[in-house]
């Protein structure tokens, strides 16, 4: 325990740089959208105070933007807003908008009547009894209802990182990605600790000046300007081209960390979610991006795959991955696993998640189609020998590899299946796998090697390149710390690779990764 | 003066108020009587625009209110609510120079006739920087009054303004309320559902039911010469305590013997002023044998005195007499 803490302390001090850029980062995405929010919900909150027709409607609208999946949410910006802060901070508003409106509303409704009435027969006009009887008097409610939307605020903001606008989100899902638990807590604990401390921080303001609330509406509109502010302290630092990296990708020795160590590659680089990165990269808002080399989505935004002339991607041909245990329980299984083996090479793959990622095929079609024209499909015998529990990661890939490897069982054995797919990150699923939540699921050498085994950098460099080595080290590997075993690789390699637009790239005539550092440098 | 011709309001299909006409004399203090319901709420509320009337005119000194803003309008007329309406988020003094601030007064003249009303009022000035929620109930009507007093206005309209208070604190209000000066000077309006407090306070009093004014006449003539079945019976509980309230002494002066009885004037007992109510006079009684209270006549220098059976016999008199008018 003692020695974990000295390691998250030590990789806090180690990447302080970065945690101070991300926590101001988040402070100033934070308050730049409670600023608009607070801008927008006031006024909307006393409109339908006045207007009670439009109540139902406006409170209604503010509530389904709440239910919506904050994923979702920043997905549907990017068509709108391109990637980076102002999705974001649109998304962020929008989630923050409910509890102001509403709290505004409800405060000014719960005004005891009798004090308006009071108020409108000495003869004040309308506006001075908004603003010197009912918003002072709604106060403390208008209030909680920031505070509300602040500390959801401060929680939402972690996913900014998926769509490049920074943040402690950065820390969280490279560390979810990457299996580092000190990087998590390194982004969750200073993302919790903003929200407990704006929150105390509203609540003493509050306080203060329950009585002299004349000073907290001038204070607070002064406080919300200064922290937005914040975000812009971070400068951005020019380049000719804008990459776009996963945050699995930044943290890792076979991604930006190699490209910094071995190519020397220096380029302006946003983080953001490989679920948005392809499209971003095909409507021109990055240059190139880190992607996986039998992605459908290269076929379909026209991409192309730089060389990677210095190797620094170890290869990752996928296998099924397997706890002993469930080999001993469902016999035969491995056979029926090892049917798809050496099955499916690269140019199979990508055509296959071209399919479901841009055809948006189901990956069951998907998986059937192919088995049947392999002759590999069979019925379903609908036995109840016992249930083969399948995972998979989130992405489209995996789905497929799902559904075969489901088919598969249900075809040639007794057995039922119960898929738990879309688990996340390697982390995620590699943890239902140990702790006995999956049997199986599809893993990738390179990511049993660098993600989970994480040996020293000689050995990887002795592994480097070479694919029969590296799936034999974490196939040993495997075996003896988890009792997990690898089963044959089904063919395809589906490798880290830096991509570019294919026009672009054939304009400034980049055919490697080195082509692209000697085109950077040159001015 | 206030004159009120026609006035209707009508929500939806209800008819709030139904066509009514009164008028309120310059000083004179008019009080709007019934059930809850019966329209005078509603009625009040209009005179200061809170409500604005589906048809009809009213006039404030010959002016017709709907001619001006209701802003300035408001500004210009005493508001004294139910349940005292005042700021809970202001302190009693700035609870009480909300109109002076509207009318940008300055601070010293808004200070010194804060100071001045809190006198009247009977609140010291240790309460100017307390906030409501720290008064009691009588006292926070009497800020309450003293917000609708503080511009001077020339025109009072109190909504059920005793109507919270327990007996005894309403009763306290009520003597001092008729002895304030600055009230003396207003024309007032004033809504209740409180017999008594009607016809302590009246000088003229409106019954109404179903928005209309069923009878619009003095105390005594709401007593001795109710219109309709629906009067009587409104004042059948009450009858006699207010019939001994509304009569005074020298309505039954006529009735007494001219002379002080045999013995003469008696000695030792001041003499109590005619234009005391019977109530009041009857209260000097201490039920002894044969003991006579001194009545002095304000017009005439005239001194009478009258036992309790002497003054009850007059009182029927008066009664029989103002039956048969």
């Amino acid at each position: 325990m003692n020695e974990q803490q000295q390691t998250l302390w030590g990789f806090m001090r180690q990447q302080s740089d970065k945690l101070l850029e991300q926590t101001i980062q988040h402070i100033g995405l934070t308050f730049i959208s409670l600023f608009i929010a607070v801008l927008v919900g006031l006024p909307l909150g006393i409109f339908i105070t006045r207007r009670k027709q439009f109540s139902g409607a406006i409170l209604g609208i503010a509530g389904v933007l709440q239910t919506i999946p904050s994923i979702a949410l920043l997905g549907f910006m990017i068509p709108v807003l391109g990637i980076g802060p102002k999705p974001a901070i649109a998304a962020l508003l929008l989630y923050a908008l409910l509890p102001i409106i509403r709290n505004t509303f409800t405060g000014i409704e719960g005004v005891d009547p009798a004090v308006k009435e009071a108020a409108m027969a000495m003869g004040m006009s309308k506006w001075q009894v908004l603003f010197k009887v009912e918003l002072p008097l709604a106060m403390p409610v208008i209030f909680a209802g920031i505070r509300t939307a602040t500390v959801i605020t401060v929680g939402v903001a972690t996913l900014a990182s998926y769509i490049a606008a920074g943040g402690l989100g950065e820390f969280i899902f490279g560390g979810i990605s990457l299996n580092n638990t000190n990087m998590i807590l390194a982004g969750a604990i200073p993302a919790a600790l903003l929200a407990v401390l704006f929150d105390f921080l509203l609540s003493r303001l509050q306080k203060l000046n329950l009585k002299k609330l004349k000073t907290a509406t001038k204070i607070l509109p002064l406080l919300l300007i200064l922290l937005s502010s914040f975000y812009f302290i971070p400068s951005a630092y020019g380049s000719k081209l804008r990459a776009g990296f996963t945050p699995e990708f930044m943290g890792r020795q076979d991604g930006n960390l190699g490209l910094q160590q071995k190519y020397g590659l220096k380029i302006r680089t946003l983080v953001i979610n490989d679920a948005v990165m392809y499209k971003a990269a095909y409507e021109k808002q990055l240059d190139v991006i880190s992607g996986y080399s039998t992605d459908g989505r290269l076929k379909a935004y026209d991409l192309v795959v730089l060389d990677d002339d210095k190797k620094i991607f170890p290869p990752y041909y996928a296998a099924p991955i397997i706890r002993e245990n469930s080999l001993k329980k469902f016999a035969g299984l491995e056979n029926i696993l090892n049917l798809l083996a050496g099955k499916i090479n690269d140019s199979i793959m990508t055509a296959l998640n071209y399919r479901t990622d841009y055809l948006h095929q189901s990956p069951e079609r998907v998986a059937k189609d192919f088995l049947v024209s392999n002759n590999l499909w069979k019925p379903a015998r609908n036995g109840n020998a016992g249930i083969v529990r399948i995972g998979s990661k989130i992405f489209g890939e995996q789905y497929i590899l799902a559904n075969m490897y489901s088919m598969l069982i249900k075809g040639n054995s007794n057995y039922d299946v119960a898929t738990k797919t879309g688990l996340g990150g390697t982390k995620i699923c590699f943890d239902a796998l140990t702790n006995d939540a999956i049997d199986f699921y599809p893993e990738y050498t390179g990511t049993g090697l660098l993600a989970i085994l994480q040996p020293s950098p000689k050995t990887i460099d002795s592994l480097t390149g070479n694919k029969d080595a590296t799936y034999n080290y974490v196939q040993e590997g495997f075996e003896k710390k988890y009792n997990i075993k690898w089963l044959k690789p089904i063919g395809f390699n589906n490798a880290y690779a830096l991509m570019m637009r294919e026009k672009q790239a054939k304009k400034l005539k980049i055919k490697t990764i080195s082509d692209l550092k000697r085109y950077l440098e040159s001015k | 003066m206030i004159k009120v011709e026609h006035l209707s309001k009508h929500f939806g299909k209800v008819k709030a108020v139904d066509d009514i006409s009164f008028e309120v004399k310059e000083h004179e203090n008019l009080i709007l009587l019934g059930t809850s319901g019966c329209g005078k709420t509603t009625t009040l509320k209009m005179i200061n625009r809170l409500i604005e009337p589906s048809r009809g005119e009213i006039f404030i000194d010959g002016k017709n209110i709907f001619e001006q803003s209701p802003e300035i309008l408001r500004r210009g007329i005493g508001y004294v609510l139910q349940n005292n309406g005042l700021f809970p988020h202001y302190t009693v003094a700035e609870n009480i120079a909300i109109v002076p601030q509207l009318l940008q007064w300055d601070k010293k003249r808004t200070e010194k006739r804060v100071a001045e009303l809190l006198e009247k009022l009977h609140l010291t000035t240790d309460y100017l920087t307390a906030y409501p929620n720290e008064l009691s109930g009588g006292q926070q009507q009497r800020v309450g009054l003293a917000r609708a007093l503080v511009a001077d206005p020339s025109v009072l309209l109190m909504d059920e303004p005793f109507g919270a208070l327990d007996n005894v604190t309403r009763s306290k209000i009520h003597q001092e309320f008729k002895a304030l000066d600055e009230l003396k000077r207003k024309t007032i309006i004033m809504v209740t559902h409180d017999v008594q407090e009607a016809f302590e306070l009246g000088d003229h009093i409106c019954l109404m039911d179903k928005g209309k004014i069923v009878q619009d006449d003095t105390p005594a003539g709401l007593l001795f010469k109710p219109k309709n079945d629906f009067v009587r019976g409104f004042l059948q509980e009450q009858r006699l305590q207010l019939e001994f309230k509304t009569v005074k002494l020298f309505d039954v002066w006529g009735w007494l013997a001219p002379r002080p009885p045999k013995g003469g004037v008696v000695k030792g007992k001041s003499p109590i002023s005619s234009d005391t109510d019977l109530w009041t006079g009857l209260e000097q009684f201490k039920f002894d044998a044969s003991e006579s209270i001194n009545i002095k006549s304000d017009d005439e220098d005239d001194v009478r005195s009258a036992s309790f059976e002497e003054l009850m016999s007059a009182f029927y008199q008066y009664k029989k007499q103002q039956a048969h008018e």
